[in-house]
């Protein structure tokens, strides 16, 4: 699979306490990618790198293997971005907004953009002020796609979402992706979100990468061992990446649970979700 | 071809992807030739991750059930019985590798484990 972003000895500082730092990070095209991580790890500050929205202290990035800065606008055109902010006028409606974008992008697909606000039923004639959260948020994620964009980079596109907007949203993002060539990166803290669609997940914590994984290896090897405070000794310090310290067991964070469910028989393993990974993994102890 | 998929299996999904298409080639639900749904059409239909569907794609067609044309997609193959017993084969003896280790890390006998198979067979 080919590289469609990679990112080189990136460092990017904001004051004495915050330091985003990536020695080596390659996104492959044609599949999902999800960024995880808590507020403020980073994750934001990631994605206004790559999109060259913020400059970096130092490092490099390519994107379809051009230099990030020296070919922007060619990059740009092949871009499409939805940031946690909206950027348009509140006046605007969205026939306004297709006008706006026919004279950006040279590859404007009008056709494309109607369809898919028929498809979501959105309101042509109304501002975006008077429109919901979920409406604009499809609409920002439908004009972000409707310039045949070949990578899509989305920051917490389901934040604020209802359960059946989000489905619809991650059906628009499976629809993107039903060509082989195109790739979405999209940072979510909604890790119930990319439990089954993302490809590959990077969690960022502090700063830096601590989990860069396909979703088959992280979730089918990843797991929690329950176990009660007297057989906390049992478990082999080796076999232990985190645990927690409930009042009446322990949580542990282990990896490889085919192996280790045969090695404690008498323990329950269970599988894990993202956002229990998450949580023993920045909060658990080690 | 019908793909169910159980979130609160052990079972990787993968596997059961695999699994479930094994189980319909077997039982002459999915015939030879007959094309399968491609990996993206299939990952926006039952909303799992495309490198997932690829690998029980992969694997299926490893394993020779599937075959996957340049272009054209992929189509059962031509079923196999010696080549579902074979794959059965090697499962058993995965198993049975398994079986092996854990015996001798707690020091069981080959006799006992014997009669366990013994007592399996007489209940099945």
């Amino acid at each position: 699979m080919k590289n469609i972003i990679e990112i080189r000895d990136l460092v990017k500082k904001y004051d004495s306490k915050f330091k985003l730092e990536i020695d080596d990070l390659k996104i492959p095209s044609g599949c999902i990618i999800g960024l995880i991580g808590e507020n403020g790890a980073g994750k934001t500050t990631l994605i206004k790198s790559i999109l060259n929205i913020i400059s970096i202290d130092e490092g490099n990035i390519k994107i379809f293997d051009k230099d990030y800065q020296k070919y922007d606008s060619i990059i740009k055109e092949n871009i499409g971005v939805v940031l946690d902010n909206m950027f348009f006028p509140e006046l605007l409606n969205i026939s306004d907004i297709n006008k706006v974008m026919k004279d950006i992008y040279r590859s404007w697909d009008e056709e494309l953009f109607k369809k898919y606000i028929k498809r979501f039923d959105l309101p042509i004639n109304k501002p975006l002020k008077a429109m919901s959260k979920g409406m604009r948020k499809k609409l920002e994620i439908i004009t972000a796609i409707s310039h045949h964009p070949k990578l899509l980079i989305l920051d917490e596109p389901t934040s604020g979402l209802d359960p059946v907007v989000r489905n619809e949203v991650l059906d628009m993002f499976l629809d993107f992706i039903q060509d082989e060539e195109h790739t979405i990166l999209l940072s979510t803290h909604i890790t119930s979100d990319l439990e089954h669609i993302a490809d590959k997940i990077i969690f960022i914590n502090n700063g830096q990468v601590i989990l860069n994984n396909t979703r088959d290896d992280i979730l089918d090897n990843y797991g929690i061992l329950k176990c009660d405070i007297n057989e906390f000794d049992k478990v082999s310090k080796d076999d232990i990446i985190s645990y927690k310290k409930n009042k009446y067991n322990y949580e542990i964070l282990v990896k490889d649970i085919l192996k280790l469910s045969k090695k404690y028989k008498d323990f329950v393993i269970d599988k894990i979700t993202l956002e229990e990974l998450m949580l023993l993994m920045i909060k658990g102890e080690k | 071809m019908r793909v169910i998929i159980s979130n609160s299996s052990p079972v990787p999904i993968y596997e059961q992807i695999k699994n479930t298409i094994i189980n319909q080639i077997m039982a002459d639900e999915l015939c030879e030739n007959e094309p399968l749904a491609s990996i993206r059409s299939l990952a926006q239909d039952i909303k799992i991750s495309v490198m997932t569907i690829k690998k029980a794609y992969d694997e299926l067609e490893e394993e020779g059930y599937i075959i996957s044309v340049q272009g054209k997609g992929t189509f059962v193959a031509p079923k196999n019985i010696e080549l579902a017993r074979e794959n059965a084969q090697k499962d058993i003896e995965n198993h049975i590798s398994k079986i092996v280790d854990i015996a001798h890390e707690f020091n069981i006998e080959k006799k006992d484990i014997i009669e366990t198979i013994d007592i399996f067979y007489g209940e099945k």
